[in-house]
């Protein structure tokens, strides 16, 4: 396709903002799908995406309208993503932002709305859902041209759910979205905006050719690497995978690389051939770094080298994973993981479980820290049990926190806020009704469970995003956990010296709760270094018999014990006691458990 | 093909009840006097075609139910006399049933131990548990018997009955052992989900719990102060030192929790022969339908691994206050929870390990230990 006939973009939308209703709609409206082929959402292949209704990967797929090459490259839509966010909108000329007519805006829009913004994309603005009774298109429509700076009349109001307006959002984007601006004759070039895994076909990268062109049985070189391949397929998606002789300039579509290590080609290197290569890679994505860690252990032991490959696979779909292994005394060997956010890591989590079929169990969430000891060493910590004792100055990541809720909530999101350190920055009213509020943050203020305190204190309405701006010193200190004497590394902690002994009283009575009885008292304490701030004690199980058993008995007996037996191998050995595997979890709701 | 001849034990399942207990999860059929004959029809019909099995010399009968006492006394008295003789002839009784009358004609027939489910002596905890006997119904019936020349009876009492307090059991406990039972069974209450009972009481249980977790204690100190020996996990009788040298055991549990065979008779009745357990069809009218035609009833089977043999012998005896030989049990004990548990005082190893046995205090945890003793 002639490269002035080609636009490439993206759909930009808070989670339930009708994006993928408006993906499908376009594929039905260009007859890229036939009417029995359309399920809902066709664009979320991924079992787990299809659950949630939000998109984890992103995809391409190319449709045809009215004699333009349309590719739309689909976004995930979730504050923990922005990462794969940024990298489709870089493969992109424009994008479509859409937002909820009854909704407005959302926090996570105004941030993603900025960084298409950044990436010099045409915006153009989209009020979906006007459908709806509670729809309140001309505010809302007032609010996006206020954000983006467009005139409100050039707002377009659609219906992806009725298909009304959908015509005209196309037409606008082969209007107001610029065409692809590369050089045909250059050398090769192409962006790997996305790759996933083929058991059978090994690596498949998502590309974005910028200059030139690439054919199939081509050798290629992914420049940042060093890789070599030969692309044993290329072709584009519309919306199942097509072959095609070629892959031209502006245009967006696939390479099959036949590459069976999954670490060898990373998302956001550059393409080009070997033959005639290309002097300079594309500028590449900014390097994301996970912020939020935790231990993954796997429930059984045995399964840690199919965890090893799990977590293997996983990185090559997502440049954010991070993993090293990680041993600890109470859970065995597993990896400490670093994530973007708490949805990142959920997501991985459940993605082991499910496609993986693996059986984990999750510590804490906690944040990257920057220790100087007192020898004067810098040690980056992401796991607490690793903190040094001896500590000159503890630095912790901050955020910059965008809330954006209904004026009347203002007062208990402050209070929230000064509960977790928050320093106010500044606050703005985006309607007469909706109030934005910018607070700074200590990221571990966030990774336990202030999101859904946010969201019940605001009955829901809050939306929120957030963005690490840098460490900042912090009077933290290292809580440990004593199980019968002896110390759990995998329930230390890091808190605010204000906090440590309110968070070690309701770890300690989380655990009391969690831990069954043994058959020996179990003092279980919170500790910093040797001086002890809680304890709560364990009392020893006086009786545990089956009261009755005769010939009638035995076979449900023995069921009964084998299930106490299998129970028991389910938990973990500290020193003598038991541990359920749930007890590790119990950092994780500590506020929740106090009232 | 069945070893013929060689089961020594035989329980026999008598359904029939004037009523059903609240707590009662057995299979138990109330009334139906009309259908008593045709059971005990069903049950020497069954009888004959599993005659093959059991050895020309019984140690024990056990006429279980239900209530054996509620059957029409002509009827149950034409089973006891059809039944193969042994050593030991146990019958359960309720004790409203228990009359002169029903004592000798027990004894006539050959029984020559009684199991009576008194339960408790406090009118208030009888009418919880929805039992008909009251408090003198229980000595009346314990004096019948021994009028008879019954020289054996068992009480059966429950504790952790909801609303029963310490000084409740206790009392329960003191009044049992003044009508000098040769043999007590003392369990406590379960509440099986899905009874009557759990749906009334259930909540009550479990605000209780913890006052009574110190109940089990209470029975083994007061029964073995009284000189009584402890001799299963829920099961005490006299020893023989006080009790003319007889061994007053219960011969037919002991089987049981031996690992011995047996050959159970009736609806609901399990039977254990060589590593082949089976249970036969609950129904009643499916179980008479069967014999009236000749047939063997319906019996769902489980077939026992050896592996699973070997774990049932240590379940069943490590309940005993003997030790257990593990002489070809190795492989079902895991031996690291043997040391772990040695090492807390709930078990020890006798006779240069070749034998295992619970500690006092291992005995009140005998559950969990032995979950977490098995291999």
């Amino acid at each position: 396709m002639e490269q002035s006939r080609i636009r490439n973009f993206s759909i930009i939308a808070h989670i339930d903002h009708g994006k993928s209703t408006l993906a499908d709609r376009i594929l039905e409206l260009t007859e890229t799908v036939t009417g029995r082929q359309m399920r809902e959402q066709v664009l979320d292949t991924m079992e787990l995406e299809r659950e949630r209704g939000i998109t984890i990967k992103a995809q391409a797929v190319r449709v045809d309208w009215k004699g333009h090459e349309l590719n739309l490259i689909d976004t995930p839509g979730h504050v923990d993503f922005t990462y794969e966010v940024s990298r489709s909108l870089q493969a992109c000329e424009g994008a479509l932002l859409v937002v909820d007519a009854a909704q407005g805006i959302e926090a996570q829009t105004v941030a993603n709305a900025y960084l298409a913004i950044e990436n010099d994309l045409e915006i153009v603005p989209v009020v979906n859902k006007i459908d709806l009774p509670q729809a309140d298109p001309d505010a809302t429509a007032a609010e996006i041209a206020e954000l983006v700076g467009e005139d409100p009349d050039r707002v377009l109001r659609i219906s992806a759910k009725t298909g009304e307006g959908v015509a005209a959002v196309l037409d606008a984007i082969v209007e107001r979205i610029p065409a692809p601006a590369g050089d045909p004759e250059a050398p090769a070039r192409a962006l790997v905006f996305d790759s996933s895994y083929d058991q059978y076909r090994g690596v498949v990268a998502f590309v974005r050719v910028v200059d030139g062109s690439f054919r199939a049985r081509e050798r290629l070189r992914a420049m940042a690497q060093g890789t070599r391949f030969e692309a044993e397929e290329v072709g584009f998606f519309s919306p199942t995978m097509r072959a095609a002789e070629s892959l031209g300039a502006g245009e967006v579509g696939y390479v099959i690389t036949g590459l069976k290590d999954v670490s060898r080609l990373r998302v956001g290197d550059t393409l080009t051939s070997q033959r005639r290569p290309a002097d300079e890679p594309l500028p590449g994505y900014k390097d994301v770094k996970p912020m939020v860690f935790a231990g993954l252990f796997p429930t059984d032991s045995d399964d840690y080298p199919a965890l090893r490959d799990a977590l293997e696979r996983l990185k090559l779909n997502d440049a954010a994973l991070f993993y090293e292994p990680e041993t600890s005394q109470a859970l065995g060997f597993g990896f400490r993981c670093g994530f973007l956010g708490l949805l990142h890591m959920e997501i991985v989590r459940e993605r082991l479980e499910r496609e993986f079929d693996l059986d984990l169990l999750v510590t804490a969430p906690n944040v990257a820290y920057r220790v100087v000891t007192q020898a004067g060493h810098d040690v980056e910590v992401h796991n607490p049990a690793e903190m040094p004792r001896e500590i000159e100055r503890v630095e912790e990541p901050y955020i910059k926190a965008s809330i954006i809720v209904p004026k009347d909530y203002v007062g208990p999101v402050m209070e929230l806020n000064t509960e977790r350190r928050g320093r106010f920055d500044h606050m703005e009213y985006l309607s007469e009704e909706r109030v934005l509020l910018v607070y700074e943050l200590p990221l571990a203020e966030i990774v336990l469970d202030y999101y859904d305190q946010l969201k019940s204190r605001t009955r829901g309405y809050a939306s929120f995003d957030y963005d690490v701006i840098d460490f900042r010193e912090g009077d933290l200190t290292r809580v440990d956990v004593l199980i019968a004497g002896e110390p759990v590394d995998a329930l230390s902690l890091i808190v605010h010296r204000d906090e440590a002994y309110s968070r070690g009283r309701a770890l300690v009575d989380r655990l009391r709760e969690e831990i069954p009885r043994q058959f020996f008292d179990v003092p279980v304490q919170a500790a910093i270094g040797s001086r002890v701030i809680a304890r709560e004690t364990i009392k020893a199980k006086r009786k545990d018999v089956l009261a009755k058993c005769y010939g009638g008995d035995i076979t449900r007996k023995r069921k009964l014990l084998e299930r106490q037996k299998a129970g028991k191998r389910r938990m973990k050995q500290v020193g003598a006691v038991e541990v359920p595997q749930e007890a590790f979890l119990a950092v994780l709701n500590l506020d929740g458990g106090k009232k | 093909m069945s070893p013929d001849g060689t089961v020594r034990h035989l329980y026999v399942h008598l359904p029939f009840c004037a009523s059903r207990c609240g707590y009662c999860d057995f299979v138990t059929v109330v009334g139906r006097r009309g259908q008593h004959r045709a059971y005990v029809d069903a049950l020497l019909a069954e009888l004959e075609l599993e005659r093959g099995v059991l050895a020309p010399e019984l140690e024990s009968v056990f006429l279980g139910g239900g209530t054996p006492t509620f059957t029409e006394p002509g009827e149950l008295a034409r089973l006891l006399w059809a039944l193969p003789p042994a050593l030991e002839v146990t019958v359960e009784a309720n004790p409203e049933t228990v009359t002169p009358e029903l004592g000798s004609l027990l004894q006539e027939c050959g029984v020559n131990r009684v199991s009576l489910g008194a339960q408790s002596f406090r009118p208030r905890l009888l009418s919880v548990l929805d039992r008909q006997a009251g408090p003198d119904d229980v000595r009346r019936a314990v004096y019948a018997l021994r009028d008879a020349n019954l020289d054996n009876i068992s009480l059966d009492l429950i504790y952790g009955i909801p609303g029963q307090s310490a000084a409740d059991l206790d009392a329960d406990l003191s009044e049992a052992l003044a009508l000098e039972p040769e043999h007590l069974s003392c369990y406590e209450l379960e509440a099986k989900p899905g009874t009557r009972f759990t749906h009334a009481h259930g909540a009550e249980l479990a605000r209780q719990a913890e006052a009574m977790e110190s109940y089990f204690e209470r029975v083994v100190a007061h029964l073995t102060a009284a000189g009584y020996r402890w001799y299963e996990t829920a099961n005490f009788c006299r020893p023989a030192g006080l009790a003319d040298g007889r061994d007053l055991r219960s011969r037919h549990n002991l089987a049981y929790w031996r690992g011995r065979d047996y050959l159970g008779l009736g609806i609901g009745a399990v039977s254990t022969i060589d590593a082949r357990r089976r249970r036969t069809t609950p129904r009643l009218g499916v179980y008479l339908a069967a014999l009236a035609a000749g047939e063997m009833p319906p019996r769902e089977i489980e077939d026992l691994s050896p592996d699973t043999r070997r774990s049932e012998r240590v379940l069943l005896g490590l309940r005993l206050d003997e030790p257990l030989g593990v002489d070809g049990l190795e492989s079902a004990v895991d031996w690291g929870a043997v040391d772990r548990l040695e090492r807390l005082g709930l078990v020890q190893l006798r006779g240069e390990a070749r034998a295992l046995a619970l500690t006092r205090q291992g005995r009140f945890l005998g559950g969990g230990v032995t979950a977490e003793l098995l291999a």
